[in-house]
C-alpha cells in the first residue's frame, strides 16, 4: 500500500513540475525567439512577461469551442486526448535523479524503473500518430486530411531513424532499462571526460537521434505539416480553444520529453560532479542539460528554413537511415572488439 | 487486484472485439482493434511477458493499425449499407450454436480453477528472448528477414500505377 | 493476491478468434475482413503466450514474435491487393469480385 501511496505523490509531483515548465517553455520560446529576432518577447503581462502563460492558460480556456460539421463529432473531440496522452505518458520512466533519503525511507528520483523502458518509449511516440491522423480525418477539411496525412507520413518515417539511432546506446549498455542507461555513464575516462555516450561511442547515434526527434515533434526546420503559410495550419486547422490548447501542450510536451530522453540517453542523465554525495544536485545537472536542448530547439526555429516535403522525406529515408544502419554497425563492433 | 485488471483487460477486448464485428463503417472498426490490442498489451503484462506487450504496441497498434488507417483514409471508404437478409435459414443455425459455444467456454472457466498462471519472475525478459532468438532460433529469424524483405517488394509492385 | 487460471485466459482468447472469424464470415468489405484475420491472429497469440507463462517455456513467446512479424508482411501486402482492387473495381465489396475478369 506504501508503494501505491509513494507512487501517487510522485506522478502528481512530476505533473505539476512538468506542465508548469511546459507554459513556461511556451513563454520562453516567444521571447528567446524574439531576442534572437532583436525585439522583446511578452513583457507586458507580469514583471517580464513572466504571468504570460497564466493570461494564456485563461484565454484558451474561455474561447468559443468551433465545431465543423463533421459526420464523426466524437473522433474530432478524441484526437486531442490521443495526441496528448502518450505524451504525458513519457515522464512516467524518465529517471530525474538518483535515490535519496527522505522521512527515513529510501526514495528514488524517477516514478518508475521498467525493464522494457526503451520500448516502453518507442510504442509511445508510435501511438502518437493516431491523434494527428484521426483529427485530420474527423475535421471533415481538405487542408486538414492532407496536413495530417503528411504529418503522419512523416511521424513514422522519422520515427525508424529514431529507434535505430537508440540501438546503439542498448549495444553499449546492455540494458533497455533507463535507470541503468543513467548508471552506466557514471565516472570519467581519464578522470576528465566524463563517460557519457555523447562522447563515446555515440556522437552519430546522438546527432542521428536529435535530428529525428526533431521532425518527430514536428519542429522547424521538419514543421511543413503546421505551418501557417502552408496548409493553412494543417491537422489541427478546424480546432479552437481547449481542444486546440490540448494539442499545443501535446507538441510541447514531445519537445520536453525527446529533450530529457536525449539527455538521459546521450548526456549522462542526472551525472555530473558531486552526486554521489548530493544526489538532489542530479535533478539540477538534469534539469540544466534538458534545458540545453530545449534552447537548441527554439535556436533551430530561429534561425533554420523549412524543408519541403519532398526534401524531408528524402533526408529520412535516403541520409539517416542508412546512417543509422551504419551508426549500429559501428555500435556492434566497437562493443565485440572491447 | 490482478483478477480485477484481467477482467477490467479481458472485457475490454470482448466489447471491442464484438465493436470491429458490429461497426458499419471501416474506420470505426479498426479504431476498435485498436482498442482490442491495447486490452491485450495489458494481458501480456499480466502473463509476465512484457517484452512482447512493447512489441505488441509497436509492431500491431503502432505500424500495421497505421497502415490500415492510411488505405482506410486515402481511398476514401464509405460505410457500407445495411445489406438484405438472403439467408435466414443460417440465423437460426446460428443461435443453437453461439449458446453451445457460450456453454463450452462457461464449462472451462468454470471448473479448472486448479491451474493458475503462475506468479512470480517472468519467463518473458528482454534478455532471454534475445538469447533464444539469437542461437537456437537463429534460422527462423534469419528467413523472417528475407520474408518481410520480399513482401516489402510485393506491396511495392503491386501498388505501383502502371 | 489471487492468481488467475488459465483458463480464464483461454476462454477470453476463444472468444476474441469466434468473433474474428464470425467478422471475416459475415462482413463483405475486404479490408474488415483483414481486421477480422488479425483478431484472429491475435487470439492465438495470446493462447501461445499463455501457455508460455503456464509452463514456463519461451518458446511459445518466441512464437509469438515470429506470428507478429508475419502478420505484419501479410498485412501489408494483402493491404496492397485490396488498393489493386478498388483502383480497378471501384468498389471493396468481395461479392463483386467472384469474376476472374472484370
Amino acid at each position: 500500500m506504501g508503494v501505491v501511496v509513494e507512487a501517487v505523490v510522485k506522478i502528481v509531483i512530476v505533473f505539476g513540475i512538468v506542465l508548469t515548465c511546459l507554459a513556461y517553455l511556451a513563454l520562453f520560446e516567444r521571447k528567446i525567439l524574439g531576442w534572437i529576432q532583436l525585439r522583446y518577447g511578452p513583457n507586458r503581462v507580469g514583471p517580464w512577461g513572466l504571468l504570460q502563460p497564466l493570461a494564456d492558460l485563461l484565454k484558451f480556456l474561455f474561447k468559443e469551442d468551433v465545431r465543423p460539421t463533421t459526420p464523426n463529432p466524437i473522433l474530432f473531440s478524441v484526437a486531442p486526448i490521443l495526441s496528448l496522452v502518450p505524451a504525458l505518458m513519457t515522464y512516467a520512466v524518465i529517471p530525474f535523479g538518483d535515490r535519496i533519503e527522505l522521512f527515513g525511507r529510501e526514495i528514488t528520483l524517477y516514478i518508475t524503473s521498467v525493464n522494457v523502458g526503451l520500448l516502453y518509449l518507442f510504442a509511445l511516440s508510435g501511438l502518437g500518430v493516431y491523434g494527428i491522423v484521426l483529427a485530420g480525418w474527423a475535421s471533415n477539411s481538405k487542408y486538414s486530411l492532407l496536413g495530417g496525412l503528411r504529418s503522419a507520413a512523416q511521424l513514422i518515417s522519422y520515427e525508424l531513424t529514431l529507434t535505430l539511432s537508440v540501438v546503439g546506446v542498448l549495444i553499449q549498455v546492455g540494458s533497455l532499462d533507463l535507470v541503468e542507461i543513467v548508471r552506466a555513464q557514471s565516472g570519467a575516462y581519464f578522470g576528465l571526460i566524463p563517460k557519457w555516450h555523447i562522447f563515446w561511442y555515440q556522437p552519430l547515434g546522438f546527432l542521428l537521434f536529435f535530428i529525428a526527434a526533431v521532425a518527430e515533434t514536428n519542429r522547424v526546420p521538419f514543421d511543413l505539416p503546421e505551418a501557417e503559410t502552408e496548409l493553412v495550419a494543417g491537422y489541427h486547422t478546424e480546432y479552437s480553444a481547449t481542444k486546440f490548447a490540448m494539442f499545443y501542450v501535446a507538441e510541447y510536451a514531445n519537445i520536453l520529453a525527446v529533450s530529457a530522453l536525449a539527455t538521459t540517453l546521450f548526456l549522462g542523465g542526472w551525472n555530473g560532479p558531486g552526486v554521489e554525495r548530493l544526489p538532489l544536485l542530479g535533478v539540477f545537472y538534469f534539469a540544466a542539460k534538458t534545458a540545453v536542448f530545449l534552447f537548441i530547439y527554439i535556436w533551430l526555429r530561429a534561425t533554420l528554413p523549412r524543408f519541403r516535403y519532398d526534401q524531408l522525406m528524402r533526408f529520412g529515408w535516403k541520409v539517416l537511415l542508412p546512417l543509422a544502419f551504419a551508426n549500429i554497425v559501428f555500435s556492434a563492433a566497437v562493443a565485440a572488439i572491447a | 487486484m490482478e483478477r480485477a485488471l484481467f477482467v477490467i483487460f479481458a472485457l475490454t477486448a470482448i466489447v471491442a472485439a464484438l465493436n470491429v464485428l458490429l461497426r458499419r463503417h471501416p474506420l470505426h472498426s479498426a479504431l476498435a482493434l485498436l482498442v482490442v490490442l491495447g486490452a491485450l498489451t495489458g494481458l501480456y503484462v499480466l502473463l509476465g511477458a512484457y517484452f512482447l506487450a512493447m512489441i505488441q504496441v509497436v509492431i500491431y497498434a503502432g505500424a500495421i493499425l497505421v497502415l490500415f488507417l492510411f488505405v482506410i483514409m486515402l481511398l476514401n471508404i464509405r460505410a457500407e449499407e445495411a445489406r438484405l437478409e438472403r439467408r435466414p435459414f443460417f440465423r437460426w443455425l446460428a443461435v443453437p450454436f453461439a449458446l453451445l459455444l457460450g456453454a463450452e467456454i462457461f464449462y472451462l472457466v468454470r471448473t479448472f480453477e486448479e491451474n493458475p498462471v503462475p506468479s512470480g519472475t517472468s519467463v518473458g525478459v528482454t534478455e532471454a528472448i534475445g538469447r533464444e532468438l539469437f542461437t537456437t532460433y537463429l534460422l527462423p529469424f534469419e528467413v523472417t528477414s528475407i520474408l518481410i524483405l520480399i513482401a516489402i517488394l510485393g506491396a511495392v509492385v503491386l501498388a505501383r500505377r502502371g | 493476491m489471487t492468481t488467475i487460471p488459465i483458463s480464464w485466459y483461454l476462454a477470453v482468447a476463444a472468444v476474441l478468434f469466434t468473433i474474428g472469424a464470425v467478422t471475416v464470415f459475415v462482413k463483405r468489405n475486404a479490408i474488415v475482413m483483414l481486421l477480422g484475420i488479425e483478431l484472429m491472429l491475435n487470439a492465438a497469440n495470446l493462447t501461445a503466450v499463455t501457455f508460455s507463462s503456464y509452463f514456463r517455456e519461451l518458446a511459445g513467446q518466441i512464437l509469438v514474435f515470429f506470428v507478429m512479424v508475419v502478420a505484419a508482411a501479410e498485412a501489408a501486402v494483402g493491404l496492397a491487393i485490396i488498393v489493386l482492387l478498388f483502383r480497378h473495381r471501384e468498389t471493396l465489396n468481395v461479392d463483386e469480385a467472384q469474376l476472374l475478369k472484370l
